[in-house]
């Protein structure tokens, strides 16, 4: 399975041509964002939302001479209620791992937005594919604090497509005997 | 008597907390290897792929398997014939995880209160069990326990009459429930007996067990196989996203219990199993 290419702000376009199931590499501007990051901003989150990507992980800390510590993804479902409303403000994507709920699928598909996996517990991998990490807001939050990061074919799996298309499922499907 | 000092158990706890946080014991790495042999969805496989480079990279450059580097627990059995001394185990065990937590460079996930959630900043405490058996060594088995995984966990009162079947759909029920969210491949963990308490604490103990190894008990050995096979069936896969590898292993340990009681908790444990053990 050869790899899509995609680079942040995301298009609808590119958007569009993603079917759950693909591969792909994300490079660019990504947002780090978790629970307490996502209860904090509400509305209003610390950077430009049009055609971003929110990667819900917090890293472990940063060693001298490193751009980040292991940072791989939390578990999506956790920000579900702050999700809708973030996509209908120009959200277009989310990386993390785990199902999401019904509103978040319906909005995804009404926004025209996607949603990728990345390997929970990969998260030495991940860092490596991080090119630089910025504190973008609230430092109190320690680890949970929003960061802005560059990244260089960040590998994931689009899990919820734009059309509603959903790995979760139809992955089980054809796998459950 | 032997004379212990608390010093070297704080000493051993730092070292296992950034040991097992690091490097992937080789039990789970031949899994996983296994799961990927065996792994029929190229999602899957990717997957695993993946999780395999990951392990690789982390023990080369000693960084964290994975950013949630987990809440501690520790099973000590203290030998009778131990005297501690310079002061106290818990404070000694507490002191460990500060250290390894702070100069690992490990992520800290411990919150001093469950409403209030301030940050401890050093990840203590840890969960500390302790169990006086005769001798005098001391063993620590040191679990690093993700959150993910553990919030699927669940705990179910059966009736002594409740059959082998209905033990186990609730066993796979939990699994399949946990779906992609506790990132499978999963372990299984499962305490059967005892009371409230002692069921899940079975459950964890039961996640120490390397995986590969069986209960010593022949049926129930067999059960494990069986239910290994039934979940690997569910088609969940490789975090969720379809395939066989949805369980490594089911671990089943048991303890007596009361006439009109079968307690049957399963605890959930992630790929990123990091457990490690040592003797004093
Ligand atoms: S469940 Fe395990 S692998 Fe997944 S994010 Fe948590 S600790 Fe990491």
């Amino acid at each position: 399975m050869s790899a899509i290419k995609l680079t942040t702000p995301l298009t609808n376009e590119a958007i569009n041509a993603l079917k759950a199931g693909d591969e792909v590499l994300i490079s660019g501007t990504i947002y780090a964002a978790r629970d307490a990051a996502h209860k904090q901003f509400g509305l209003q989150p610390p950077f430009d939302l049009q055609g971003q990507i929110i990667y819900y992980a917090s890293p472990t800390p940063t060693k001298p001479g490193e751009v980040i510590g292991s940072i791989g993804p939390t578990t999506s479902s956790r920000m579900d209620a702050f999700t809708p409303a973030l996509l209908a403000a120009g959200l277009k994507g989310m990386i993390g791992k785990g199902s999401r709920g019904p509103e978040v699928i319906e909005a995804i598909k009404k926004h025209q937005a996607v949603y990728f996996t990345v390997p929970g517990g990969a998260a030495a991998l991940l860092a490596k594919r991080v090119k630089t990490a910025r504190l973008l807001a609230y430092p109190e939050l320690h680890s949970e604090a929003a960061l802005e990061l560059t990244v260089d074919n960040f590998p994931a799996t689009v899990t919820i497509d734009s059309t509603g298309g959903n790995l979760f499922e139809a992955g089980r499907n054809k796998y459950a005997k | 008597m032997r004379e212990l000092s608390t010093k070297k158990i704080t000493e051993a706890v730092r070292g296992l907390c950034i040991e097992a946080n690091t490097n992937l014991s080789a039990d789970v790495e031949v899994a996983l290897n296994k799961a990927l042999k065996d792994e029929e969805s190229p999602n899957g496989r990717e997957i695993l792929r993946q999780l395999i480079h990951n392990a690789g990279i982390a023990r080369k450059e000693k960084r964290p398997i994975c950013q949630d580097t987990g809440s501690v627990v520790v099973f000590i059995e203290l030998g009778q014939e131990i005297r501690l001394v310079d002061g106290s185990l818990e404070e000694a065990v507490n002191e460990g995880v500060s250290r390894g937590y702070t100069e690992g460079y490990l992520r800290k996930s411990i919150v001093s209160d469950p409403l209030r959630r301030q940050n401890t900043g050093d990840n203590a405490p840890a969960f500390t069990h302790v169990r006086l058996v005769p001798g005098d060594k001391l063993t620590i088995n040191l679990m690093c326990k993700g959150g993910g995984a553990e919030n699927c966990s669940a705990i179910n009162f059966f009736k002594p009459t409740s059959s082998h079947d209905e033990i186990s759909q609730f066993i796979i029920k939990t699994v399949e429930l946990a779906g992609p969210n506790a990132c499978p491949p999963v372990i299984v963990g499962v305490g059967i007996g005892g009371n409230f308490e002692l069921a899940p604490l079975t459950a964890k103990k039961a996640l120490l067990r390397e995986i590969g190894h069986y209960n010593s008990d022949h049926d129930l050995a067999k059960w494990e196989k069986e239910l290994l096979v039934k979940i690997n069936r569910l088609g969940i896969g490789p975090m969720g996203l379809g395939g066989r590898a949805t369980a490594l292993a089911v671990n089943i340990e048991t303890a007596p219990c009361h006439i009109s009681q079968l307690p049957v908790a399963v605890n959930i444990e992630c790929h990123a199993h990091r457990a490690r053990k040592v003797e004093l």
